[in-house]
């Protein structure tokens, strides 16, 4: 395989959106996030942090600012083709119940014209899948299975930034963990700029460079895992750090 | 009969050919509308309201619906036949090919969608690559729903002079040859379980992800269609005359007697039997046939308009001279006998009633039952006597020909409009009623030619013998030997038997 680039830097400018009457979903959100970052956005349900995701890949279009990857506006062009350089995973996975796993994985392939089946089974090594399920239908999968086979998917075409939203949300812990690290060794060894929506702030402390607390469409704590557990962020931050910290703290207290 | 069942394949392969023809054109048609209607709500309860609509008229009126329409759209296209057929059976394909579309595609999981577009597919490719392969079970369940509608709705076809089955069973029930209805039902039947079975075949093989099973399962049924389709193109120079006949035993053994008469003349013939009253004067005008067997007094109310009743000869003149005046249709000559309306009542009844007139029934019509054929009460000669004879009959029923017989012969109907050239009237001793008011135009049989052959003189040759050759008592044995219960002969049969009678 040849030397992968690091994945692109995402800058938001003054983006908002609104859906009707409603309080804005984002509001008027601007920063950057380097390239080759891992970034948690965490927040409560409704805090727009999923909007903000989709503006990335055009899922959602903003009312108001713009999106750059790098120096390009991701607004310029086909939204098709931006897709597809962009890897996207999320909680309901959307594997094609009528193709196999392998077809699944080759799918991005065979859209961009280039299909190639001997990739597909090097990405289901990539992910830790056997090959004997490159056949398999997905309905014949577990849960960690299947979200396996969409990371494979999101990551077939060597993409340099990778947009997960809720990817973990529907496993069960055991799985999740394994798959949290799976998905942390990808983003180290093929140098990817990852954004990584979640309510879970544990799960953002563990695996994220950098956590983006979002609060009723905006964002209101920017802070390395670090300076969280340092008592730094704000109210909003610290009153989603204090959930796992009170539990470990009370597992402790059990085991002691 | 053996005659007429070896016609079971040719018919069975025009009927396939329609059919399937009608499901490619409603799934050509119906397939975009569905898919466009499946992202517009609005746009999908103004489709599914039409379709369904469509599907409340009855087969038979949205046939004939369409003869009417495409006389008014004219500029050369045919009102009658394979185009009429085929766009009605198309309309009555679409409801179960757009409805399951659409509810196939409105109940996909939105986060299939969502990766479709997440992975960067356009709105064709995730339509082609994705929901298309997820809706096929749902859309084939509405195929073959389609299919099957559409191969039963396809005998009613006959109606509007395209042949399918539906000949043996229009002519089967007219003539009560029960042989006949059964051949026809049983080779729909057949054509409908097999056609659903290889889409059946087809449907299982495309959920196993089969494609070569689902190739061969739909090419056999393009194959077999095809195959229907191969007497059209072989015979595509050497014309064949068509004969056409309305849905009664005298018409079926006239057109045979025609039949006869141009193939000893080195014609090729074929037949378009059943034909409604209506459709068949405009079916020789247009050319879709070339010659057939009316009656005077049915072109004189229904095309012409007129209501009075001048002498037979001056009515027939009017006729001709109208014929070729405003359609180029050729009368070469009345057959020498009337099929007029006439009433009838069983002779012990009308004698005891002391009823021997039209007249002598205004009086006891209250008390009486009337048993009219099937367009009788809707048509101009009715509303005549009507005028000429106040007639208030205690009730008033529209039957099938043979079955108004039997109504009068079980007491059902006391008064019947029975035809004046009908064997059945010597033979069961019914009275017919005199018209001393001359309501009732004549109603001579007169031979009617295409445009086509205005200035043939071989096919006009070949006819002539006919002019003026058949008394009306020969006539009435001949419709007897096809109506008699016991001992009934075909319509083939009969004619020759005709023609020996005649001495053709």
């Amino acid at each position: 395989m040849p030397a992968l680039s690091t994945g692109p830097a995402v800058g938001f400018e003054q983006v908002g959106k609104r859906y009707g009457d409603a309080p804005p979903a984002v509001d008027d959100v601007s920063l950057t996030i380097a390239a080759g970052s891992f970034v948690a956005l965490v927040g409560t349900s409704g805090s727009g942090k999923s909007t903000l995701l989709k503006t990335i890949n055009r899922l959602v279009i903003p009312d108001a600012g713009r999106v750059m990857l790098d120096d390009k506006d991701v607004a310029a062009g086909p939204a098709p083709a931006l897709r597809r350089s962009i890897g996207y995973v999320f909680q309901d996975v959307g594997l094609f119940p009528h193709l196999t796993v392998a077809e699944n994985v080759a799918l991005p392939l065979k859209l961009a014209g280039a299909p190639d089946h001997t990739r597909a089974l090097a990405m289901l090594d990539l992910v830790e899948l056997p090959h004997v399920l490159a056949t398999r239908m997905p309905a014949e999968l577990s849960g960690g299975q299947r979200q396996r086979v969409g990371v494979a998917r999101a990551l077939v075409t060597r993409p340099g930034l990778l947009l997960m939203d809720e990817p973990f949300g529907a496993l069960d812990p055991v799985t999740r963990e394994s798959l949290a690290g799976a998905v942390r060794r990808l983003h180290d060894e093929l140098r990817l700029t990852t954004i990584m929506v979640t309510h879970d702030m544990a799960e953002a402390l563990l695996l994220a460079t950098r956590v983006l607390v979002m609060a009723a469409g905006r964002v209101v704590s920017d802070a390395t895992p670090a300076a969280l557990l340092a008592g730094e962020g704000g109210d909003v931050a610290q009153a989603l750090v204090a959930v796992p910290r009170d539990q470990a703290r009370r597992l402790a207290a059990l085991a002691g | 009969m053996s005659d007429a069942l070896a016609r079971v394949p040719a018919l069975a392969a025009q009927h396939l050919l329609l059919a399937m023809a009608a499901l490619a054109l409603a799934l050509l048609v119906g397939a975009p509308v569905a898919i466009r209607a499946a992202r517009a709500p609005r746009l999908a309860a103004v489709v599914l309201g039409a379709a369904s609509l469509v599907q409340t008229i009855p087969s038979l009126a949205l046939l004939a619906l369409f003869y009417p329409v495409l006389l008014w759209i004219g500029h050369g296209v045919p009102a009658l036949g394979f185009l009429p057929a085929l766009l009605a059976l198309t309309l009555y394909a679409l409801l179960p090919i757009v409805r399951n579309l659409v509810t196939g595609l409105r109940g996909l999981d939105p986060a299939v969608r969502e990766a479709a577009a997440g992975i960067g597919m356009t709105r064709a490719q995730t339509l082609r690559l994705v929901e298309l392969p997820l809706v096929l079970p749902i859309a084939m369940a509405g195929v073959r729903t389609a299919a099957v509608w559409t191969i039963g709705a396809a005998t009613l076809s006959t109606t509007v002079g395209q042949p399918s089955l539906g000949d043996l069973i229009f002519a089967g029930l007219q003539t009560q040859a029960w042989t006949l209805v059964i051949a026809g039902c049983g080779g729909a039947a057949t054509l409908a379980l097999a056609v659903d079975a290889l889409l059946g075949w087809a449907e299982r093989a495309a959920g196993q992800r089969r494609w070569r099973r689902v190739g061969t399962a739909l090419g056999l049924l393009a194959a077999a269609t095809l195959a229907a389709s191969a007497p059209l193109w072989a015979s595509g120079r050497d014309r064949t005359i068509v004969i056409g006949a309305k849905n009664f035993s005298e018409q079926y053994i006239l057109a045979r007697l025609i039949g006869a008469q141009l193939e000893r003349a080195g014609y090729r013939v074929s037949y378009r039997d059943g034909l409604g009253s209506a459709v068949a004067f405009g079916a020789v005008a247009g050319g879709e046939i070339d010659v057939y067997v009316d009656y005077a007094g049915t072109i004189w109310g229904a095309e012409l308009h007129r209501t009075d009743t001048p002498p037979r000869a001056v009515q027939v003149r009017a006729i001709a001279d109208w014929a070729r005046r405003t359609h180029g249709v050729t009368l070469l000559g009345t057959l020498g006998f009337e099929n007029a309306y006439a009433f009838a009542m069983r002779g012990a009844d009308a004698r005891a009633r002391g009823i021997a007139t039209l007249q002598d029934l205004v009086p006891a019509a209250p008390n009486l039952r009337f048993g009219a054929d099937l367009e009788f009460l809707d048509r101009p000669e009715w509303a005549a006597i009507q005028r000429a004879y106040p007639l208030r009959f205690a009730a008033a029923t529209p039957y099938s020909p043979t079955f108004m017989y039997r109504a009068l012969a079980s007491g059902r109907a006391d008064v019947i409009s029975a035809f004046s050239s009908d064997g059945r009237i010597a033979a069961e001793r019914l009275t017919i009623l005199a018209d001393p008011r001359r309501a009732i135009p004549g109603y001579d049989a007169i031979l009617l030619l295409s445009p086509a052959h205005r200035d043939d003189a071989k096919f006009a040759a070949a006819l002539r013998p006919l002019i003026g050759r058949i008394p009306v008592e020969a006539m009435r044995e001949a419709n007897y030997r096809v109506d008699r219960d016991g001992d009934k002969q075909s319509p083939e049969a009969a004619a020759r038997w005709l023609a020996r009678r005649i001495g053709l």
